[in-house]
């Protein structure tokens, strides 16, 4: 009898019991919300202009989308799927992270030059702050101390005191930067150069450049393999490296910063999210127009999922506990 | 308590990673002003700040980077007639700064590298596809942001050899570059097994505004078979009134039709939609080639003096011919400068006014250096010896 009340419920609604891996479609203008389970595509939901960055809130009551061409954030309901406000973003907002406290948003805008910092409570801009050219990889350290965004034009990261808002540092990275984490425990900060070529590790306590790594496939002439998004197990055993137009993700050791295997996923791997016990990475491939689950334990792809026009970011919402 | 200030102010002077001196680096920028023969259509408007632009966005870009790092960067440009003396201004310019763009015809890029000032300078052709810039008359002092004839003609035979187009007809115009570009096509038919089946020369003088309809057809008519009608018309004179008006219905590419450069408004992908909105909203205009190379020049010279941390010419070029270098572009792939005759290597895309139709080098086109390197006079080729004496 539980049994059938629960198959039922699932079929009625099951965005209700499974996780969800939510992926903005770039040049479809929509969300596209995979259940982990099924491993499919169970919804998808209209937003704004140009989707790219996503990041829901800690407590997951909303969930954040850049849409870049229509200038602004949007704070979407992600049970109904509805718009219910929108942020004020600065313009050609691309990438951000939601500071530890819940309510400040660092948001990357790319065609100015600028990051701005956004009140979620009161839907107000409290500071923008003048970066390099083309802002886009963003960070926030886990004390929520230091916010990072990295320019692409520039080929820096810049360190921003979240206290008075300002840049305290800037560390030079190789070309184009285009994504950047914090190690889980806050002692390093990663940034990979698509152009470059690179991911540079940084000590966080000197700011001073710690490691670098680069990626060889053979077969792929090293102008192609760019690494662009990328993503820490919280076990601190893998990081995850999108490879972008060479159709790879690196798997990387962070203790001894070398490759451990790369795995073909689809054309242009761009950004990923994990489940939520980290045993399946979702990766959003843009040209192929798809995502490419990685079965984490054997680091083998196991499916590919159409979803909408150039996947862009990824994100995962719990929803069974 | 004064301790503590100190340790303050030291640990803020560590946090800022890079301690730098301050740099002053000025660019010039020089362009010859050359009259352009009339051509048919009254349509084209060429930006009087065609290359300066570009120059001045990149110029933009640099500074941003350089205020983190206490570079300044400044441009000063001279723009000449074709009956004012284009010597004496590569002198003024040079006596400010080794660092000079030049927008020019071949013969005065040429003779100004010869010029005893510009020995210890860095000079970019941001303008000239002169194939023998590149080769016999190189220069160590001079780089060439614009790719050359070859380059482009290469990158057309690619895509014409990945869709089995392999016979071309060709049509040039009566001009000196049109001559120059039909000798790159040829080349390039030569080098990827191209078969070109005809060539003419347009030597109408006819209004083809009101007649292409009826002249094309006929010019066309006793061509040979043919996959591809190839165009080498380099001032936009008459190649516009041919497509779709051929007696056979094929493809047309080269100055029309589906066109190799180095930069068009169509290129949008690798970021490049960021810098045709940046250029757009700075100069309301769109970028253009000439716009492109200017931009490369300047952006060469800010990402050296930002790696090297200095302005010094010598370290400069050396840092620009070392593997370190590299220049992102917004075409996909790292720009370099190319050891043996300082060209600066590029994809080429190949494009139509609304897209881009593909990127060279096509994949598939492999070279056990850099497949960049598949487009152009690559090391055997060049006699260009300025670089390794």
């Amino acid at each position: 009898m539980r049994l059938i009340t629960l198959l039922t419920l699932s079929l009625l609604s099951t965005s209700v019991l499974a996780d969800e891996i939510w992926v903005t479609n770039e040049k479809d203008d929509t969300v596209s919300i995979i259940d982990v389970e099924t491993e499919e595509v169970i919804r998808t939901i209209e937003v704004g202009e140009r989707p790219r960055g996503i990041i829901f809130a800690h407590d997951y009551s909303v969930v954040f989308v850049c849409a870049s061409d229509s200038d602004t954030v949007q704070v979407i309901d992600p049970k109904t799927g509805k718009v219910l406000h929108e942020l004020p973003s600065g313009e050609d907002p691309e990438q951000f992270v939601l500071h530890p406290n819940n309510k400040l948003l660092y948001i990357a805008n790319e065609d100015d030059a600028i990051t701005t910092v956004v009140d979620v409570e009161s839907r107000k801009v409290i500071a923008q702050i003048d970066v390099g050219i083309e802002p886009e990889g963003m960070a926030v350290s886990p004390d929520g101390k230091t916010v990072i965004t990295t320019s692409e034009t520039t080929n820096m990261a810049h360190w921003i005191d979240t206290e008075t808002q300002k840049i305290v540092a800037n560390s030079l990275v190789d070309q184009r930067p285009r994504h950047a984490e914090f190690a889980h425990d806050g002692s390093e900060l990663w940034v990979s150069a698509e152009i470059g070529g690179t991911i540079t590790v940084f000590d966080t306590e000197t700011k001073k450049e710690k490691a670098k790594i680069s990626f060889e496939i053979s077969g792929i002439h090293r102008d192609k393999i760019q690494p662009v998004g990328f993503e820490k197990t919280k076990d601190g055993k893998y990081v995850f490296v999108a490879l972008g137009p060479s159709n790879h993700v690196a798997v990387v050791d962070p203790k001894t910063y070398t490759v451990l295997d790369y795995i073909l996923v689809g054309r242009r791997v761009w950004h990923m999210a994990f489940n939520a016990d980290e045993t399946k990475l979702f990766t959003t491939n843009g040209v192929s127009g798809d995502v490419t689950i990685i079965d984490v334990d054997s680091l083998k792809a196991t499916k590919s999922i159409k979803v909408g026009r150039f996947p862009w970011g990824a994100a995962f919402r719990p929803t069974s506990g | 308590m004064f301790l503590r200030v100190v340790c303050f102010v030291l640990c803020f002077c560590m946090y800022i990673v890079q301690p730098r001196a301050e740099e002053n680096i000025n660019i010039g920028y020089l362009e010859q002003v050359v009259p352009r023969p009339p051509i048919l259509s009254n349509l084209d408007e060429v930006p009087e700040d065609e290359g300066l632009a570009g120059a001045q966005v990149g110029l933009v870009d640099n500074s941003t980077t350089g205020k983190f790092l206490g570079h300044n960067y400044k441009l000063e440009s001279r723009i000449v007639k074709e009956d004012e003396d284009v010597l004496s201004a590569a002198k003024e310019l040079l006596s400010l700064s080794p660092y000079l763009l030049l927008n020019a015809p071949m013969k005065s890029i040429l003779e100004i590298s010869k010029l005893p000032e510009a020995e210890n300078a860095i000079l970019f052709n941001v303008s000239s596809l002169d194939a023998n810039l590149r080769d016999e008359a190189c220069s160590l002092n001079l780089f060439h942001t614009m790719p050359s004839r070859n380059m482009l003609s290469d990158a057309l035979a690619q895509f014409a050899v990945k869709k089995r187009w392999s016979k071309w007809s060709l049509i040039h115009g009566v001009h000196e570059t049109d001559r120059a570009y039909l000798l790159a096509f040829k080349k390039s038919a030569n080098k990827f097994g191209l078969e070109i089946v005809d060539k003419k020369e347009w030597a109408f003088d006819a209004d083809m505004r009101r007649n292409a309809a009826k002249e094309v057809p006929l010019f066309t008519q006793d061509m040979p078979d043919h996959d591809m009608l190839i165009i080498a018309d380099e001032l936009g004179d008459f190649g516009r009134y041919v497509i779709y008006n051929t007696w056979i219905p094929r493809p047309v590419a080269g100055s029309e039709g589906v066109i190799p450069s180095s930069w068009s408004a169509s290129v949008e992908q690798h970021g490049a939609a960021q810098l045709q909105s940046r250029f757009k909203k700075a100069k309301n205009r769109l970028m253009r080639s000439i716009d492109y190379a200017a931009w490369a020049a300047v952006r060469t010279i800010g990402e050296s003096v930002t790696r090297t941390d200095t302005s010094d010419v010598m370290k400069i070029r050396d840092y620009m011919l070392s593997d370190e270098f590299a220049l992102g572009g917004f075409k996909g792939r790292p720009l370099t400068y190319r050891k043996w005759n300082g060209q600066m290597r590029q994809p080429i895309p190949l494009s139509h006014s609304r897209a881009v139709v593909a990127m060279a080098p096509l994949e598939g086109f492999l070279h056990q250096r850099n497949e960049l390197d598949t487009l152009g006079l690559d090391k055997q080729e060049s006699s260009c010896t300025a670089f390794t004496e």
